[in-house]
């Protein structure tokens, strides 16, 4: 287990470092000569020579590259082109709040699946369960910022139940920042809902139908608790590797839903960035949601390990 | 001369089998008659949409801005007062045209990287898978974003984007079928006949890996249409005043305060629609393809 751990970290390194060299190229190939960016108001050709050299951009690429990396390692990914702020100060403010949405939406999305998941496995082919797959796949197809609209509509803006967006740090009015967050929590949990409910709902099926389960049945152990005890704990091997998977991607799921609701988070910085063509900021956003979908990748793969302990992952496979 | 003979003879049957099969697989299959019901449409919708549309999609019309539904204007009109329902039907144009390019796009780099990195294998394998690892890495969305907003917002390069986005998944397939058929005695025999490995890559192994990959098209093209959506509500795909229903959702947003609802409905609908199907397709086309499901069904 630990050799596989070691290993797969080895492993990561050449991958990591590709997807900062796609990273570093994808900055390199934005149009815009990035000495005018940083020069501003600042046109005589001597100076623009002059910082031209001192930010390493006379260099080869392959060069550029290696001073870009060596500073990205160390957390300095430049400073932002619209408030000159450091880019990855500007990153670290902005956490705390993805974090709470996505955490928020996760906590909904993994309870609401398992709930319907369960029932649907249980009482399968019936309307129930006909039902729930009907909405796990309009789910998944629903795109979130069509959905988030709507609910602005009809619950904040004609119901006026809850606030249409903006944000209360949490410390601040708890109550109100509750408020603010149930619509966007909503929005993101709805497609990774229904992602889960369709795991949870089919690899319980597959559990339902083993014989250890049908020896439970026959000991007279209640359904419940071959249910509870039995089943859904084998049943939540492949759930674990989907719902791991998304908290890797919680950046990517914040991007739409951040900006609809104006929830200032690293999503809506993207957004912002985008806009405002401030590609440092972007693509130290790009390279750091990859990094942390690596790793939560990695540490499905070793959950999964831990979880089931009939996988070994001592093989030659790569 | 009897082998010409035979040969007509023998054709219209396995012609009509086909066909028999076919009704047979859509009869057993409702969900691929509803899924690519709802994509015929889409795509006659798309194809047919100067004829279909009742006004010009850019128009600009300010005595009818911001109106409702109405006989007159079924989906009601936006901000300009164009016509919400002749934007949506010209929409489908980009929508469609956009998944189905960046689709090809991935589908043909993928497949080509995944049959020659499964059938050389070697350095050649290392390289690339760890190429596709890379790739994976990042969050579709994401790497999406990145790549229009280094080669500029406009359609064409989402259309690029999607497409590369898309390409690690037909690359693994690909592989994976080849490495569990390169062993397998038709393709022993063909080497052993002299094939090349063209030939034995396009005409032994292609034609047997074919239904995952076409189950997979579908699901990427669903995939595809939800992207160029995001991508243009994000203002880096289609650019105004060209119709597009990701961009049209973002412009309605303005709106929401007034209640102006039909801006926003008539694209999500459409987005919700046309993912749905190819998704619904998808599904369907996976069932009715995998003959250990088909037994199963």
């Amino acid at each position: 287990m630990l050799q596989y751990t070691i290993r797969r970290l080895l492993l990561m390194v050449p991958v990591a470092l590709l997807v900062t060299i796609i990273s570093f190229v994808l900055l390199r190939l934005t149009p815009g000569d990035p000495v005018l960016v940083y020069a501003g108001e600042e046109h005589d050709p001597a100076t623009l020579a002059a910082l031209r050299h001192s930010l390493g951009l006379d260099r080869p690429l392959p060069v550029q590259y290696v001073f870009w990396l060596e500073r990205a390692v160390q957390g300095d990914f430049g400073r932002s082109i619209r408030t000159q702020q450091p880019v990855l100060e500007a990153i670290v403010e902005r956490l705390p709040a993805t974090i709470e949405l996505g955490t928020a939406a996760l906590i909904i999305s993994i309870v609401v699946a398992f709930v319907i998941g369960i029932i649907a496995a249980l009482k399968r082919n019936s309307v129930f369960d006909l039902l729930s797959t009907g909405i796990a796949i309009a789910g998944v197809s629903l795109p979130n910022f069509f959905l988030g609209i709507a609910l602005i509509l009809f619950i904040a803006v004609f119901l006026r139940w809850l606030p249409p967006g903006g944000y209360t740090p949490l410390w601040q009015d708890p109550l109100d920042n509750l408020r603010h967050l149930i619509l966007p929590a909503i929005t993101l949990a709805t497609a990774s809902l229904a992602v889960n409910l369709r795991q949870i709902r089919s690899s319980l099926i597959e559990v339902l139908s083993q014989d250890y389960i049908r020896t439970a049945q026959a000991k007279g152990l209640p359904q419940r608790l071959v249910v509870l005890r039995h089943a859904l704990k084998n049943a939540m091997i492949p759930v674990i590797t989907v719902i791991g998977l998304q908290v890797g991607s919680i950046i990517e799921g914040a991007i739409i839903t951040e900006s609809i609701f104006f929830w200032p988070g690293v999503g809506r910085l993207a957004v912002d960035s985008i806009a405002g063509r401030d590609y440092p900021v972007v693509q130290a956003i790009v390279l750091m949601s990859a990094l942390s979908y690596m790793v939560s990748t990695l540490l499905v793969d070793v959950l999964y390990a831990w979880f089931d302990p009939r996988i070994s992952y001592g093989g030659g496979a790569s | 001369m009897t082998q010409v003979l035979s040969q007509p003879r023998a054709l219209p049957l396995t012609e009509a089998r086909r066909w028999h099969r076919l009704l047979w697989i859509l009869r057993r299959n409702p969900r691929i008659t509803i899924g690519g019901g709802i994509v015929l449409v889409l795509v006659l919708m798309a194809l047919l949409a100067p004829w279909v549309a009742p006004y010009d999609p850019v128009a600009v019309d300010p005595s009818h801005a911001l109106e409702g539904p109405s006989l007159s204007h079924l989906l009601g009109t936006d901000d300009l007062g164009r016509d919400v329902l002749s934007r949506v039907i010209w929409g489908a144009r980009v929508s469609l045209s956009v998944g189905l390019i960046a689709v090809a796009i991935g589908l043909f780099a993928g497949l080509t990287l995944g049959l020659l990195s499964g059938y050389v294998g070697g350095l050649l394998d290392l390289v690339l898978m760890r190429l596709i690892d890379a790739l994976l890495a990042f969050p579709a969305l994401v790497l999406a974003i990145a790549i229009t907003a280094a080669l500029g917002p406009q359609i064409q390069n989402a259309m690029i984007a999607i497409g590369i986005v898309a390409i690690p998944i037909y690359t693994r397939l690909a592989r994976g079928q080849v490495l569990a058929l390169r062993n397998q005695e038709f393709v022993i025999a063909a080497r052993a006949l002299g094939a090349s490995a063209r030939r034995i890559l396009l005409r032994h192994i292609l034609p047997n890996i074919i239904n995952p990959i076409i189950v997979q098209a579908s699901l990427s093209i669903a995939f595809a249409v939800l992207q160029e959506a995001s991508l243009s509500f994000l203002g880096l795909g289609a650019q105004p005043p060209n119709p597009s229903w990701g961009q049209d959702i973002y412009y309605s947003q303005r709106y929401l305060a007034n209640l102006k609802w039909w801006m926003s409905v008539g694209p999500g609908v459409a987005i919700f629609l046309a993912v749905f199907a190819f998704n619904f397709l998808g599904d369907a086309l996976r069932d009715a393809l995998d003959p250990r499901l088909r037994r199963r069904s």
